[in-house]
């Protein structure tokens, strides 16, 4: 009697069921069977003694939801994997029914043996809906899927949202991230400001932020001391107006600005310093987010740092543990910057000749230690500095370069085609180096990458392993940056051609920052670990993964 | 009397447009367009030809000969000048040799069966007298003066047929023919124009802004990112100064960057050049080739302590080899640079190659 009237009413639900999902992604349909588990988890947990003819009901619906879930299976007949784990799910299901017929009789273990088929099929309804995906597309996920650290496993990432600036959607996700990212004791208005964009944005990169250097970032922002260590402040306003730049630069300001934090730091009571002070960490990077976005080596060393920390023993006393994080900043910044820096001089000088032309752009610190270090070591050569508006950091490269007395030449890199015949090699630093083998640097990079490539000239690209970024990326387009468009207005001989370009509607400028460069045009990388080609990136990383 | 009057009347102009010529030359472009140029050239040897005194043709090529190695001296990267000094001595070879009624074909043409039959040289003196070629010579560099107007506008004219909608067109700095290309597009496609700045001297802007106002979108990028947006761009379409003899071209710089990212990324690149910058010099000569202006360009005095201790390079032109051009769109239609040197032959005798 009881099963008639579960079957009749499990009926017109199992055509509706399979109605809806005829034709869905697995992973709706499975969304849907969780949700209605965790509404019976709920109810089971509270009306034991009235529900059990009502849950014995629901528990057929995710047998039946069960059932129409092979028919999507059937349709992809490439998803084996979902195919395998469709024909477990009825398994649970089944032995959910199982569970469920003797529901009648003792309704404690009833309920702990339903529990166990749920956590079970919901195990499963998450692998299949990671093969779902998988076999989708990767979307921006919800945070259910955990990728089992297997080496095959495929990592469904989230997209960053600094590239997702044309999403209403992810902006607004963005502010409520900010509010909520306050320390417990804050009222309400005291949150991390979001930076607003400024100026017209070519329809290209309308996915990308756009920021004005000409305002300082107070006056913009209001920003809640209370909330945001002072150091963190100053360096972001520091990385804002672009006195402190530079790949190097901007991690070691980083790293000192976080020891200060850490030294001021105090554990509340009833927290544990390893879960706290990562959690204090992640509105101060939200905000240097906010100034200017996080560079490739900044991740990574945030990456380590809050592996630090979360491995540090309970027991551990507070001072202790500062002082064994400060050490660990240290370390970090003597080995991967200071002392690659001297490794990949050693490597690189065996590459200078007496009689060397070589070709520089922009201002790389890696690049001119190289040179000031060759030139210590009495090697013949000569450099010429190529420069490019609007950042013209090829000028300070040159004053460095010519206090120390190496005779250098200076040009614009539109002139680099007149200049290239002269020169024997061309050194370019890089800002990361990315998994697929393109060397991401600062734009115009690329460009002489192409015209030393068409006139037989080697180009080595010096970078420390630090900087090395898992992100694969083909174009300069999807993910960017976008410095102030006012730079690219001049006044030359009185007259200011683009002073109003924002009066005119269809006039846009465009001041991109970085760019990739093929790795086709790259001879050899040197590193701190050797001297190997662009396509070894991948292994450094890996290696370096099993490392760590 | 009159005729000392013309003759310093025609002294005068000559050396007007000569200073003229010399303080143009600095690398913001010359003062005037190169097709006022042309035009002026050409004006001016109207007069001499009807002003000075001569009898015969070999005497009117002498006198224009010497006025044209004036011309070209004063200011060597104008191009223009030579050219059409050139066409004009053309022109008088043509009709003095209608005037005689022998065909021009024949007496042109250095095919090696010419060679062997003609024994030597032959001796083609223009020393005959005829009366109406001093009006014939005059008429037909009238012709030249009207198809000189017509240039930009024939050019503009062929817009059509190159620019669908929705596209992405790149240029660099700043070039009148192909802003009246583009305008004349845009009458009636939509499509998007991105242009490089062209650092130090920023013609770009002007261009930008001058298109904008046209109705067409435009964008500002710097030099240094032209390979990095050439991925989405459909047509590289650019002006250049001068065509060189083999098809490659000397154009601002800059240029030969943006025909390497045009070429790696496989976009057709399409220069819009008038036939009065075809000029029967080779890129060869390296001293001759590059015209460099004032450092201070590039690093300004304001840097002063490094100043003494660096060198510092501004050239205004780039060498861009033939293999790299997809089109030359001409007054008289498009055209591979593989035929250039045809339509040198046509409008240049091998023989005024060097004035």
């Amino acid at each position: 009697m009881a099963d008639s009237e579960v079957t009749d009413q499990s009926g017109p639900k199992d055509g509706i069921e399979r109605a809806k999902n005829e034709g869905k992604e697995l992973t709706k349909e499975e969304k849907q069977r969780l949700r209605k588990e965790k509404k019976q988890q709920k109810k089971g947990k509270e009306k034991k003694d009235d529900k059990a003819p009502k849950e014995s009901q629901k528990e057929k619906p995710p047998a039946a939801a069960a059932q129409p879930s092979t028919q999507p299976s059937t349709q992809p007949s490439t998803q084996a994997p979902s195919q395998k784990v469709c024909s477990a799910v009825p398994a649970p299901a089944v032995a959910a029914a199982a569970a469920e017929t003797t529901a009648a009789k003792e309704k404690p273990t009833k309920s702990k043996a339903e529990l166990k088929a749920e956590r079970r099929a919901r195990q499963e309804a998450d692998r299949a809906s990671k093969q779902g995906k998988k076999g989708d597309g990767a979307q921006a996920a919800p945070a259910k899927s955990k990728a089992a650290p297997s080496e095959l496993q495929p990592v469904v990432k989230r997209l960053p949202e600094h590239i997702q600036v044309d999403n209403p959607d992810v902006l607004k996700k963005l502010a409520k991230k900010l509010e909520r990212q306050q320390t417990p004791e804050n009222i309400a208005d005291k949150k991390i400001p979001l930076r607003s964009d400024y100026g017209y944005k070519v329809s290209l990169f309308s996915h990308l932020h756009q920021y004005s250097r000409k305002a300082p970032l107070t006056q913009q922002l209001s920003i809640p001391s209370s909330v945001i260590h002072p150091a963190i402040v100053r360096l972001g306003l520091q990385y804002s107006q672009g006195i402190v730049a530079g790949s190097n630069a901007r991690s070691v300001a980083l790293l000192h600005a976080f020891k200060q934090v850490i030294r001021d730091y105090t554990t509340p009571p009833n927290e544990e310093l390893s879960r706290d002070l990562v959690n204090k960490l992640k509105p101060y990077i939200s905000f240097l987010n906010q100034c200017r976005p996080l560079s490739a080596s900044m991740g990574n060393a945030i990456k380590y740092i809050k592996k630090e920390i979360s491995n540090i023993p309970n027991q551990c006393k507070d001072k202790e543990a500062k002082n064994k994080l400060l050490n660990c900043i240290d370390c970090y910044i003597n080995e991967k910057i200071v002392l690659a820096a001297k490794a990949i001089a050693k490597y690189a000088i065996e590459k200078i000749s007496d009689g060397d032309v070589i070709l520089v752009y922009g201002c790389s610190s890696l690049v001119n230690n190289i040179l000031c270090e060759a030139f210590e070591k009495n090697r013949k050569f000569r450099v010429i500095v190529v420069d490019s508006r609007p950042r013209l950091e090829g000028r300070e490269a040159l004053r460095r370069l010519v206090q120390r007395g190496i005779r250098c030449t200076y040009v614009l890199i539109s002139a680099v085609s007149y200049i290239l015949p002269e020169v024997s090699k061309v050194f370019l630093g890089a800002h990361a180096l990315l998994a697929n083998g393109y060397v991401m640097s600062r734009v115009g990079t690329s460009q002489i990458a192409l015209v030393a490539k068409a006139f037989n000239v080697p180009v080595l690209v010096c970078c420390e392993t630090y900087k090395f970024c898992e992100r694969v990326q083909t174009d300069s387009f999807v993910s960017n940056e976008l410095d102030d468009p006012d730079d690219l207005i001049v006044t030359r001989k009185g007259k200011t051609q683009l002073e109003n370009w924002q009066d005119v509607e269809l006039l846009g400028l465009l001041n991109l920052v970085y760019d990739v460069t093929p790795p086709d045009f790259v001879d050899l990388v040197i590193t701190d670990l050797g001297m190997i080609p662009c396509t070894s990136v991948p292994v450094v990383l890996r290696v370096k993964n099993v490392d760590m | 009397m009159p005729g000392s009057d013309k003759e310093t009347d025609l002294t005068e102009r000559i050396e007007a447009f000569l200073s003229e010529l010399k303080r143009g030359g600095c690398g913001t472009g010359p003062l005037r367009g190169s097709s006022e140029t042309a035009r002026e050239t050409t004006a001016l040897l109207r007069r001499i030809t009807a002003q000075a005194r001569w009898s015969s043709a070999g005497d009117l090529m002498e006198i224009i000969r010497k006025e044209g190695r004036r011309m070209t001296a004063a200011q060597p990267s104008e191009t223009t000048v030579g050219n059409m000094v050139r066409r004009v001595l053309k022109i008088i070879r043509e009709e003095y040799a209608r005037s005689r009624g022998s065909s021009e074909e024949a007496d042109q043409q250095e095919s090696l069966h010419k060679l062997l039959t003609s024994g030597g040289l032959s001796e083609e003196n223009f020393r005959q007298h005829f009366a109406p070629l001093k009006a014939n010579v005059i008429e037909a560099i009238n012709e030249l003066l009207t198809e000189l107007e017509g240039t930009t506008d024939n050019i503009a004219m062929q817009a059509l047929e190159h620019i669908h909608s929705n596209e992405v067109i790149m240029t660099i700095g700043r070039s009148r023919t192909v802003e009246a290309f583009l305008k004349d597009a845009a009458r009636k496609r939509k499509f998007h124009v991105i242009v490089a700045e062209c650092a130090p001297f920023c013609q770009g802007h002007e261009m930008a802004t001058s298109l904008s106002k046209a109705g067409i979108e435009t964008t500002v990028i710097a030099d240094a990112g032209i390979f990095a947006v050439m991925s989405r761009v459909n047509k590289v379409i650019i002006g250049t100064q001068t065509v060189l003899a083999n098809g490659g071209l000397r154009a601002v710089n800059g240029t030969h960057t943006l025909a390497l990212a045009a070429k790696h990324h496989s976009t057709p690149l399409i220069i819009c050049a008038p036939m009065f910058k075809l000029s029967p010099q080779f890129p060869n000569e390296e001293d001759t080739f590059h015209k460099f202006v004032s450092p201070q360009e590039v690093l300004p005095f304001t840097e002063g302590e490094i100043l003494s201790k660096v060198n510092v390079h501004c050239p205004v032109f780039d060498y861009v080899p033939p293999e790299l051009i997809t089109l030359f769109i001409s007054n008289i239609g498009g055209h591979a640079p593989s035929y250039i040197y045809r339509l040198m032959s046509e409008l240049y005798h091998p023989e005024d190659h060097e004035l």
